[in-house]
């Protein structure tokens, strides 16, 4: 019995629909999911993935198969039938790539928006504000005094400017140079990029780990504890935001794990906000040129559990009092530790629980 | 009598005796003849693709090892800024212009282009642009910011590196902008009377797609390397953010050329497939008017999809959602080629040479590029792997699975009208089988290399990427050598090779109407259309083309219904050539 041409496509359209859905979902090419966010791409990707697989073998399979079946055998010298067209064809294969690629948009938007690309938050702060066309120098001093209501001061460059004057953090910021350049006048305009989930838009993140990028390190500075470091540490579960800015040039902060990047643009202010799931040490890559040495150009990251994050604080705070103690010993003023951080205290909101600890 | 036959009965070269013989300085002068200037651009940007090449071998051979132990970072740098610049610039985009000046003229039975000196102009920026950027590595100070010269890196890098960097790209800038007015105004003006648009070749659409991208998109890159080149020597801050300037906006100007740059590197490859395609499978190409418009298509987003490069440089939400759709919604007209060709082939009788493999080639791995481009469109997967070994797959699939593969396509296929003689088909074929398996060596690994993790442009990684890039540095490697089959052959072809005749495939498109080589003014009396430009495989009987009527009224295919008018006015040509 002869098979029907129209049962052999539907068989083989079974059997492409089936290894595309099982390719799709087994293709190990991502590296481990370590954020909630990354779990929500690592869907679209492996959506992406099953229609490509489809797409591929089609056209591959039309091509390789023309290439055998209707290849000119020799002395064959006649023309190949007229079709020179097929309306139904020609719009059934146009609407169908137009639905697949406007399914792959709505999911994206959709997966854009649970990451946070919609945060009106976010949006409210994009435009420039007037920091970043005052004079330089006179721009910290506006954000500081007369925040106009609705613009959030420049946190990263107030945090810096801290850390620039704080003793205890003389050793990790090597001489003068960092965490920021001084004279940027533009920055505090936030590019926006990555902000809260829908479900946490407008409010802030609890935590906040300011990044500077500069050739070739990144710096971290987390405005709460005051600590700075070369070495991120961030807890499971916590939302933390990312405030970056540039020293130099244009660096990008780059986790793989998290499949989240934000270019570190100088003169502007940039964030990013995820959510740590999977506890393991990960790399921060540079993934924006930035000179010869761009390749060198990463940090450690670290997703732990709370109580390991709460510890690694200690430390940090710890090493810095002795820092302090030492600074303050050629401090003229001579501060005693609790004086010194008063300020800090006040201004950063500073869990009491972390300050007691700190205490002991 | 087949269509090819009566094509051929009705445009039949009066000229025998060794035509288009031309001396060998011709082609070390200022000529304005386009054939001469076709064969220069293409002789002088494959010379350039050689140079790219070896620099895209040495920066391989840097990445075999995870340490920085072949060449300084520095010159790393500079190595894969100059590929990239020498590639597109140098190569792909003057080879376009190349096949376009050589053919142009032939398929729309004129004489010559519109403005012959405008043309030689053009193609004489090019040699001292090339020769500028490579003597930047002489000088030793070679730009190294990379193609896309991002400041304020670009400016605190070397500054005669970038100073000549920018120079010799606004010169290539200039030419490709000189082409395009010729090939649009050629387009317009000079097709033989009777061969309206829809009568054009598919070539000829691209290429008046292609021109109309360039005219409207280069200025802007113009624009973008002037303020910078102010920023760079006179110190002002358009993009210095020291000063006020801001960074972003130079990605703005640059992307809103270098997005389109690849539809302009795409676009006529394009147009050669779909002439390569019907030719071989002996079949009419499938859908004409689909595939000519969405060139036209393809033009027209090209233009609005720019930011997609820019997914992470800090653009607002929602503007990367217009950029996402836009992207997105280019893959379908691009889509309706690929399945057109696909359908062209369905049934037909193919031919299974050189000029139809490297098609085929080109058809089965631009898909692969085309498909990850459409993942790049999304944005949130985007953020991923903006600027990571997975964004370098998908370029060189589309770039080197795409337009080089349409180059060699090309070459093989016209090789017999621009030499008169046929080339060797077993090395053509070697040739094939070593491009495919060096390309896909090459590229297919950076696609897990991008997604795991690997960002580019970078001469040290780690460790665990070795063995992937040792694969691929082998796969470049075995892409160096399949070049070497081609050069030898096209070279003994060009001076010994089996005489090819005037139409060795049966063509119906009117470069096949004259000699080969085609004489000094293509058609020695105007030719007319007897058929359409793809009806193969319908039988005419002889009474259907009156071919003593000074004006035919031919009857044919769907497009032939003609009456061929010679006028003077319009067939006019360009008297002061040399």
């Amino acid at each position: 019995m002869k098979i029907p041409s129209s049962i052999w496509t539907l068989l083989i359209g079974i059997v492409l629909t089936l290894v595309s859905l099982w390719y799709g979902q087994n293709h190990g090419l991502l590296p481990t999911a370590a954020t909630d966010e990354a779990v929500l791409v690592d869907g679209l990707f492996n959506a992406m993935m099953i229609v490509s697989t489809g797409i591929f073998l089609l056209v591959e399979g039309i091509l390789i198969y023309s290439a055998f079946k209707y290849r000119r055998r020799a002395g064959d010298n006649e023309d190949g039938p007229p079709v020179e067209g097929n309306v139904p064809l020609e719009i059934l294969w146009t609407a169908i790539p137009a639905i697949i690629v406007i399914g792959i948009s709505v999911y994206s938007f959709d997966v854009y928006n649970e990451i946070g690309g919609f945060d009106p938050h976010a949006i409210h702060e994009a435009p420039m504000n007037q920091e970043s066309m005052a004079m330089p120098g006179s721009a910290m001093a506006a954000t500081l005094s007369d925040t106009p209501p609705g613009t959030e001061p420049n946190l990263n460059q107030e945090k810096s400017d801290e850390a620039m004057e704080d003793p205890a953090t003389a050793e990790v910021r090597n001489a003068d140079q960092i965490p920021q350049l001084r004279n940027a006048p533009g920055v505090g305009s936030v590019a926006p990029t990555i902000g809260g989930t829908p479900d946490k838009a407008g409010k802030p993140a609890e935590l906040q780990v300011n990044v500077t990028g500069l050739q070739y390190a990144w710096i971290f500075t987390y405005p709460e504890t005051g600590i700075t470091t070369g070495e991120m540490h961030v807890p499971i579960g916590r939302e933390v935001q990312i405030n970056m800015t540039a020293n130099d040039v244009i660096h990008a902060f780059w986790v793989p794990e998290f499949r989240l990047k934000q270019d570190a643009i100088p003169g502007r202010q940039s964030e990013i906000r995820f959510t740590p799931k999977t506890a393991g040490d990960y790399t921060l890559i540079c993934a924006e040129l930035c000179g010869p040495y761009h390749g060198a150009m990463r940090a450690p990251i670290v997703v732990e559990p709370e109580e390991a994050f709460d510890k690694w604080v200690q430390e940090q705070l710890v090493a810095s009092k002795e820092t302090l103690n030492q600074a303050v010993a050629v401090n003229p003023a001579n501060l005693s530790p609790n004086e010194f951080l008063a300020p800090y205290i006040k201004d950063m909101g500073i869990k009491p629980e972390i300050l007691h600890q700190v205490h002991h | 009598m087949t269509q090819a036959q009566v094509q051929e009965t009705a445009n039949a070269p009066a000229l025998d005796d060794e035509p288009g013989i031309r001396k060998w300085q011709d082609y070390f002068s200022f000529n304005t003849d386009h054939k001469v200037i076709g064969i220069q651009y293409l002789v002088t940007t494959f010379i350039f693709y050689c140079i790219g090449g070896v620099m895209a071998d040495l920066v391989r051979t840097e990445l075999r090892t995870p340490e920085v132990d072949f060449v300084t970072p520095e010159v790393y740098n500079s190595l894969f800024t100059l590929h990239a610049t020498i590639m597109i610039f140098l190569w792909i985009v003057p080879a376009g212009a190349g096949f376009a000046n050589f053919l142009i003229p032939l398929m729309i039975g004129a004489k010559d282009m519109a403005f012959p000196r405008l043309n030689a102009v053009a193609f004489w920026m090019i040699p001292p642009a090339g020769l500028l950027l490579i003597a930047s590595l002489v000088v030793g100070d070679a730009p190294d910011a990379g193609w896309t010269s991002y400041p304020p890196l670009s400016l605190v890098t070397g500054q005669v590196g970038e100073g000549i960097w920018i120079m010799s790209v606004l010169l290539l800038g200039t030419s490709s902008i000189l082409g395009a007015i010729n090939f649009l105004v050629t387009l317009l003006k000079m097709r033989i009377p009777g061969m309206g648009v829809h009568q054009m070749p598919l070539f000829c659409w691209a290429m008046f797609a292609t021109s109309a991208l360039t005219l409207v998109s280069t200025p802007v890159l113009a624009a973008g390397l002037i303020l910078l080149a102010f920023d760079l020597i006179a110190g002002t801050t358009f993009f210095n953010p020291t000063g006020g300037g801001d960074p972003v906006v130079y990605q703005h100007m640059f992307w809103f050329y270098s997005h389109p740059a690849v539809y302009i590197m795409i676009l006529p490859f394009f147009g050669a497939i779909s002439e390569i395609i019907p030719v071989h499978s002996r079949k009419p190409i499938f859908g004409y008017k689909a595939i000519a418009y969405s060139s036209l298509a393809i033009s027209f987003l090209g233009l609005i999809v720019w930011a997609h490069h820019m997914f992470t440089s800090g653009i607002p939400g929602w503007l990367r959602m217009f950029f996402m759709i836009t992207t997105m919604i280019i893959a379908v007209p691009t889509g309706i080629k690929i399945f057109s060709w696909l359908g062209t082939m369905w049934g037909g009788k193919i031919q299974l040479n050189s000029a139809m493999l490297f098609a085929m080639g080109f058809v089965g791995t631009f898909v692969i590029g085309g498909i990850s481009g459409v993942m790049l469109a999304a944005v949130p997967f985007d953020i991923h792997v903006h600027d990571t070994y997975f964004v370098v797959a998908h370029l060189h699939y589309v770039l080197f699975g795409g337009s080089v593969l349409g180059i060699y396509a090309a070459i093989y296929h016209w090789f017999p009208k621009i030499t008169g003689r046929m080339v060797n088909e077993f090395w053509g074929k070697v040739h094939f089988a070593l491009t495919i398996v060096g390309l896909n060596m090459t590229f297919l690994p950076m696609h897990k290399l991008g997604l795991m993790g690997m960002n580019r442009r970078i001469a040290q990684y780690d460790p665990k990427f070795t063995f992937l890039n040792e694969i691929c540095t082998y796969g470049a490697y075995i892409l160096a050598v399949s070049t070497f089959p081609f050069i030898i052959n096209a070279i003994w072809s060009w001076l010994y090779g089996e005489k090819a005749g005037n139409n060795p495939w049966r063509a119906l498109t009117l470069e096949w109407m004259t000699t080969s080589p085609p004489a000094i003014e293509n058609f020695d009396r105007t030719p007319v259309l007897a058929t359409g430009p793809y009806d193969y495989g319908l039988e005419k009987a002889d009474e259907g083309v009156p071919l003593s009527d000074p004006n035919p009224i031919l009857s044919g295919g769907p497009n032939s219904v003609l009456r061929a008018e010679p006028d003077p006015a319009v067939a006019a040509n360009p008297e002061d050539r040399k």
